[in-house]
């Protein structure tokens, strides 16, 4: 049988307070799989970085062996898949079950993360707009909480969606900080809410959480780059 | 091995949208008998809207009565499915799949929203969107290439077509139209040589020539829409 308790060398290149390299450092935290941090300097991106991810050139990436996984939530199921005998897993059995799963983790990226980046860069008129999309679509995943009547998105462990979500969760949180902004309202939202609370402090999540004043300083000093005149042109990181 | 009998499988999707291309060449090669549901996306049925309630969009695969959206999603869900039926679309390997999987994002992070460009503008933008839309194809050319993976084989999942071939390929026809409507060349074979040959070879292939979309059609529909985008005031 391939796939014995053996790891391989595992490197992680990434930098803290990305939400994509949360959700990895989430999944590999969960598994219990040791790995190596590389810290990159994204002004100044490591020979390596580029030779592993010479399409994006982003991080996060993870190397295994010598072999170089792009794009967070593809390293989240490569994880899954190599080490499909370390509990826990990640995926549910159920081909449907993979489909819904896959699909919220792809609403997340494609609509959520988003509408979250325009709240947080945008003003005025846009950004109310963007406000109003970022809560639309957390009502939604509300909505899926209230329809499974479980915990987690996964059920009653972390699975794919709380992992694609929760790598956002301090983003979202620094960005409602940052913008005096409420998103995540506990009224209209208890049950995101209470996944959110319960989230962070589950057992090995919290390790892989970027450190939230750090990061708020971050995020405070490039909101005010971006609303102070003339405004900078910012690119984000990742 | 046992005849599995697969359920009932319906498609909501249109002749002209790649992405229900996608799926119908995944079912076709699958050979998996379905329903085909044909949408009108300015009144969409209340099948659709019920079943996609999220994103109100195609294609939509309906098995057994439970829908499944998202195209690539779709493919995956079909391979995991019906993973006994032959051939298969994903490779085996975990490292071969994150590669695979790679690769159909970026067909579908950076190419779709280039064809996008292409098709919503004109005149200076729009040779702006070409050149992006050029620009990313060599970075599957490249890929063909040099990527040990790829480079070497018949079509991006190796001797057979898979999951990237599917991604691509679901395109391949909606691009040939945009070319002729546009007057550009988006795949230029001396470029390109391995893209055209694979683009040849992908559309030629059993499975795939049956389910292509008329290319007239394409045309008919691309421009239509092209008129309508370039008008003034600009449709959302």
């Amino acid at each position: 049988m391939e796939g014995c308790a053996q790891e391989g060398q595992v490197k992680l290149l990434g930098v803290d307070y990305s939400p994509f390299v949360v959700r990895v450092r989430i999944a590999l935290s969960l598994k219990g799989i040791h790995y190596e941090f590389i810290e990159e300097d994204i002004q100044n991106k490591s020979e390596l970085l580029l030779q592993s991810n010479p399409v994006h050139k982003k991080i996060p990436v993870l190397i295994h062996n010598g072999k170089p996984v792009c794009e967070s939530m593809i390293i989240v199921q490569y994880i899954e898949e190599a080490w499909d005998n370390k509990a826990p897993n990640l995926m549910p059995k159920d081909p449907y079950d993979r489909a819904i799963a896959r699909f919220w983790a792809a609403f997340i990226d494609d609509k959520l993360l988003p509408s979250t980046l325009r709240t947080f860069k945008g003003q005025g008129e846009e950004q109310q707009k963007a406000v109003e999309e970022s809560v639309a679509n957390l009502l939604l995943l509300e909505e899926v909480l209230q329809s499974t009547g479980k915990a987690y998105f996964g059920g009653d462990e972390i699975g794919l969606v709380d992992i694609a979500l929760g790598g956002l969760l301090v983003t979202i949180q620094t960005v409602e900080k940052v913008t005096n902004i409420v998103l995540t309202d506990t009224q209209k939202m208890p049950l995101l809410c209470a996944w959110a609370d319960k989230f962070c402090k589950a057992h090995k999540v919290k390790e892989a959480l970027p450190d939230r004043a750090k990061f708020f300083e971050l995020m405070s000093a490039r909101r005010a780059k971006l609303t102070s005149p003339p405004a900078g042109n910012l690119k984000g990181g990742g | 091995m046992a005849m599995e009998a697969y359920g009932q499988v319906k498609l909501l999707g249109a002749g002209w949208s790649p992405f229900v291309l996608r799926v119908r060449v995944a079912l076709a090669l699958k050979c998996i008998e379905y329903e085909f549901v044909e949408e009108n996306l300015k009144t969409k049925s209340e099948l659709l809207l019920k079943s996609n309630p999220v994103h109100k969009k195609i294609p939509v695969l309906i098995h057994n009565g439970n829908p499944v959206c998202e195209s690539m999603i779709i493919v995956q869900y079909m391979e995991e499915a019906w993973g006994n039926k032959a051939p298969n679309l994903m490779p085996k390997d975990p490292y071969d799949r994150a590669i695979a999987r790679f690769w159909a994002a970026f067909i579908d992070d950076k190419l779709v929203p280039c064809i996008r460009g292409v098709f919503m503008v004109q005149g200076e933008q729009q040779q702006k969107a070409v050149q992006l839309l050029v620009a990313n194809f060599l970075v599957l050319e490249e890929a063909l290439r040099t990527n040990p993976c790829f480079s070497g084989k018949l079509y991006f999942g190796g001797e057979d077509i898979g999951f990237v071939d599917i991604a691509l390929g679901g395109l391949s026809a909606f691009v040939k139209a945009l070319e002729k409507v546009t007057n550009s060349v988006l795949i230029d074979e001396e470029k390109m040589p391995l893209l055209s040959a694979w683009m040849d070879r992908f559309c030629e292939a059993d499975g795939v020539k049956e389910v292509m979309p008329d290319p007239a059609m394409l045309r008919e529909f691309i421009s239509a829409r092209i008129v309508r985008f370039t008008s003034p005031p600009a449709a959302n």
